[in-house]
């Protein structure tokens, strides 16, 4: 198998992988970091989302021998001490029912409003558009961004 | 004020108290002894051990508390409620207690369970004698080291005070403590002086949830795990001839291909049981085992596998016609009989008559089904989200031809339930996988092996009738017709049960292959939208305020109390004048079309108003006021989540999710085809309690069932159109409709 050097929350790793495996599974079942989540496998649930190069993006797509040379942030590598203000206003907001697709939610926000620090609701709302929440947290996450935004501007 | 029906609650030794090695106390309880309605005391208490308890309050010297949290966490939030009663009742600080979730006790009970709403109404009197009684035991040992009277002793935060004002914290007393009898006899706090029910507790997961860290099944790791995907039959009614594995094999990440259930098979069917999902294991299936989870999904899409009918291959077109057939025939079971509707229909001026439809619905749990399993010859060691550990454990002991004893089961956290999770058939195959393999390893569910190999909720239809003699409603008539079952017994005593003379619900079922179960809120999910909606119409038929059809037929039920019913009249009136108030029923701006809903189920009642507008020929939902009455709020941050989500949910099933079979084969197999409710289409959720000090019920589910007619009835105020067939806005038919 080909060995991959990938940059992920300012950490090198190398990694033998198949160049068609997900970034997604060389992250949880590689690296060990599983705040990643597997939800659809075809980029539209949007539990997967990481960042590229400061970018919104779903690692069930992207493949490992695309990812070389990408700076890629995960939920574990968000913040040092868990407390960005997104995670900052998901802990407020007490958003999570069960969970699951949050990690995702938050990695979609952070970079939406990192490009846009005061958004209005409608923007809110599409740049949210692709990330599932099966528990309808909806009110809770778009009131957090909002509680986020708040701290960011 | 009459309250629904309560569980009595009969006060009897479930404790049992020790001294820990580490200087402690630890404090069991059996949770679900304790909380059986009847009052028996299963074994004999001398010889209890604390194997028999499947909960736990530690305390240590320094007088920091752990709660083992006993129920499963599915996301209904009772990981942090439960604990939350305890802790009012030990009179501790919040802040100071620590949450762990239990494992299971295989052993001896069987009901550690989510679902059904049930948790906290089952366990809301049981965890305060338990929480009351440790604090009294902590308070009777302070009272002898002062040598005082316990009663002169106060408590706050763990801090005990006597009337010199010293003070001793519950560390300081925990060993002398451990060595008293427990007191039989202890005081609850009155609801006015809670300090954390009804506060709002934060979830005890939140800082792990929102860094990533490994909490659920599809987390869990073990040196030397391997991966397992599953190919399972591509169609209901269709089993494995055979297979050739020679690509799968030639891949690097591969370590082997194997073939099991034989032992599911053999086990489900000598069972004396019924099992549910039966269906999914009456044909063999091909494992690949591989080093990562991309290796094992790869390895599974290259098998070439053959099939061969098993049975009939069933399609939604048939369905229809079945269900419609059984609707119009003879083959009824009667539920229950009030007076004589056939003659209240043969008397009337008038009869209004309906039938309503709904698709099967897959759960879809955000986290995929998986398990981890490690068999080996000293044990059977199984890891993972389940929403019935007790049975698992069980089935698994009973294939593998284990003792009981040998099952551990460990509960992760798990990414949704919804139903799905009360089904252990994940767990019954990767066990069989590690017994074939000898070694540790998680078996994974794609989401398109998730969505078409599930327990749907089975597609249902309703035929409503009503009879109006004299311009009053005389007889009300339900029949159901539903694939392989029936709604739950007590459906039947749900309003309008009880509120006319003549009334009568008759069920009837066409046996599927299709494997179909408990879905969030089972029947009411669609019963609720179908009696709803026609409430609405009849209201219109019979020239009436729809809000004050329903006050008075509760007005019937009050003059004329009948024991066999399951709601309060009052409480459902309660709720109604709550939503009426709270949603500025009638008096809305143009353009905004308002429906209404009231709803009893799982022992919660509640009344919802839709605020809908019309954008370009199509219906969105703007705003949903729910009025809800479940007793004391244990938490309301939880309970807010918990209404605010099971609103969404319901509009997003209602309005826009369907599944159908064609030759046995599911329609959708990912979220490309099957729609889920995204933000875009969400409404804002407007939630009011009703106020009392009535013993708390659930509230995972009784939100959902009533907004499907609520947003209907809505619907039908802009565009003229009664919608009887879910998902809406498949059928509604936009082109003839103006806003």
């Amino acid at each position: 198998m080909p060995t991959f050097n990938l940059k992920i929350n300012n950490e090198k790793h190398t990694v033998e992988a198949d160049a068609d495996t997900p970034l997604l599974w060389v992250l949880r079942d590689q690296i060990d970091l599983v705040g990643t989540k597997f939800g659809c496998g075809i980029g539209q649930c949007g539990a997967c989302t990481v960042h590229v190069d400061g970018n919104a993006m779903r690692s069930c797509l992207l493949l490992v021998s695309q990812a070389e040379g990408l700076n890629i942030t995960t939920i574990e590598g968000l913040s040092e001490q868990g407390d960005h203000p997104v995670q900052q206003a998901w802990k407020e907001i007490d958003v999570p029912q069960c969970g699951y697709c949050q990690s995702g939610q938050i990695m979609t926000a952070s970079a939406f409003l990192s490009k846009n620090p005061n958004p209005n609701e409608s923007e809110i709302r599409n740049a949210m558009h692709g990330n599932i929440c099966r528990c309808a947290s909806y009110n809770s996450i778009e009131e957090a961004i909002k509680v986020a935004s708040k701290k960011l501007s | 004020m009459t309250p629904s029906k309560q569980i009595t609650f009969s006060r009897r030794s479930f404790l049992k108290t020790s001294t820990l090695a580490s200087g402690g106390m630890l404090i069991g309880f059996n949770l679900f002894n304790a909380c059986k309605p009847e009052a028996k005391v299963p074994i004999d208490l001398s010889q209890l051990n604390y194997n028999d308890f499947n909960a736990y309050i530690k305390i240590s010297k320094e007088g920091k508390v752990t709660i083992f949290s006993p129920n499963p966490e599915i996301g209904q939030g009772v990981k942090t409620s439960m604990p939350m009663i305890i802790a009012e009742e030990l009179d501790v600080a919040w802040e100071d207690v620590y949450v762990v979730q239990a494992p299971l006790d295989t052993e001896n009970y069987t009901r550690q369970v989510a679902g059904g709403s049930q948790s906290i109404r089952f366990s809301w009197q049981a965890l305060r004698q338990t929480g009351a009684t440790a604090k009294q035991m902590l308070v009777n040992a302070a009272a002898a080291k002062w040598g005082v009277d316990a009663s002169e002793c106060s408590v706050a935060k763990g801090i005990i005070t006597n009337a010199k004002g010293e003070k001793l914290g519950y560390g300081d007393v925990v060993l002398e403590a451990a060595a008293l009898e427990v007191p039989e006899n202890v005081t609850l706090k009155a609801p006015k002086d809670f300090t954390i029910i009804g506060k709002g507790a934060g979830n005890v997961d939140i800082d792990k949830i929102v860094t990533g860290k490994p909490l659920f099944g599809l987390d869990y790791k073990e040196e030397g795990m391997l991966y397992a995907s599953v190919l399972r039959p591509p169609a209901f009614g269709q089993v494995l001839e055979s297979f050739d594995d020679i690509a799968t094999r030639a891949l690097p990440g591969v370590v082997d291909v194997i073939v099991i259930g034989e032992k599911a098979r053999a086990y489900l069917e000598g069972s004396k049981k019924k099992s549910w999902t039966a269906q999914l294991s009456k044909s063999d299936k091909v494992v690949v085992i591989a080093k990562t989870t991309w290796d094992a999904i790869k390895g599974k899409r290259a098998i070439k596998a053959i099939w061969k009918n098993d049975s009939e291959l069933e399609s939604t077109e048939s369905h229809d016609k079945l269900l419609l057939d059984l609707l119009e025939g003879e083959t009824f079971k009667t539920r229950r009989k009030d007076g004589n509707v056939k003659k209240a229909f043969a008397n009337a001026d008038k009869v209004l008559e309906r039938i309503y439809e709904s698709p099967f619905l897959p759960h879809n749990c955000m986290e995929p089904m998986n398990f981890f399993a490690n068999v080996t010859s000293e044990k059977v060691h199984l890891v993972g989200p389940v929403q019935t550990p007790a049975e698992a454990a069980k089935v698994v002991s009973g294939l593998l031809d284990r003792k009981l004893e040998d099952i551990h089961i460990e509960m992760t956290r798990m990414g949704g339930g919804f139903g799905r999770r009360l089904y252990g058939d994940f767990v019954y195959e990767v066990a069989e996988i590690s017994n074939a393999i000898k070694k540790p390893v998680k078996m994974v569910s794609t989401r398109e092996d998730d969505m078409t190999t599930g327990v749907y909720r089975p597609a249902t239809k309703y035929k409503i009738a009503a009879s109006i003699k004299d311009g009053k409603l005389t007889g009300y008539h339900l029949k159901e017709a539903s694939i392989n079952g029936n709604m739950y017994g007590l459906i039947p005593n749900f309003f309008p049960a009880a509120a006319l003379e003549n009334y009568q619900v008759d069920t009837a079922n066409y046996k599927s292959n299709i494997t179909t179960g408990a879905w969030r809120a089972p029947y009411t999910n669609f019963l609720a939208s179908a009696e709803q909606s026609f409430f609405d119409e009849l209201a219109e038929v019979l020239e009436v305020d729809r809000v004050q059809l329903h006050l008075d037929l509760l007005e019937n039920v009050k003059k004329n109390p009948e024991p066999n019913i399951e709601y309060s009249p009052e409480r459902l009136q309660g709720v109604i004048k709550k939503v009426v108030d709270k949603s500025n029923w009638g008096k809305t701006e143009a353009g905004v079309y308002q429906g209404f809903s009231v709803y009893y189920c799982h022992n919660t009642h509640v009344a919802e108003v839709a605020d809908i507008i019309m954008d370009n020929g199509s219906p969105i939902v703007k705003k949903v006021t729910c009025a809800v009455d479940c007793g004391i709020v244990v938490n309301p941050l939880g309970a807010m989540n918990q209404i605010k989500g099971g609103v969404i949910d319901g509009i997003g099933h209602a309005m826009y999710s369907d599944f159908g079979f064609n030759n046995g084969v599911p329609q959708s197999n990912n979220f490309s085809t099957y729609q889920l409710i995204r933000m875009a289409q969400t409404p804002k959720v407007d939630v009011h309690f009703i106020e009392n000090d009535i013993d708390p019920t659930g509230l995972g589910e009784p939100t959902l069932p009533p907004v499907g007619a609520a947003v209907a009835n809505a619907i039908y105020k802009a565009t003229g159109k009664r919608l009887t067939k879910q998902p809406y806005m498949s059928n509604l038919d936009l082109e003839k409709v103006v806003g």
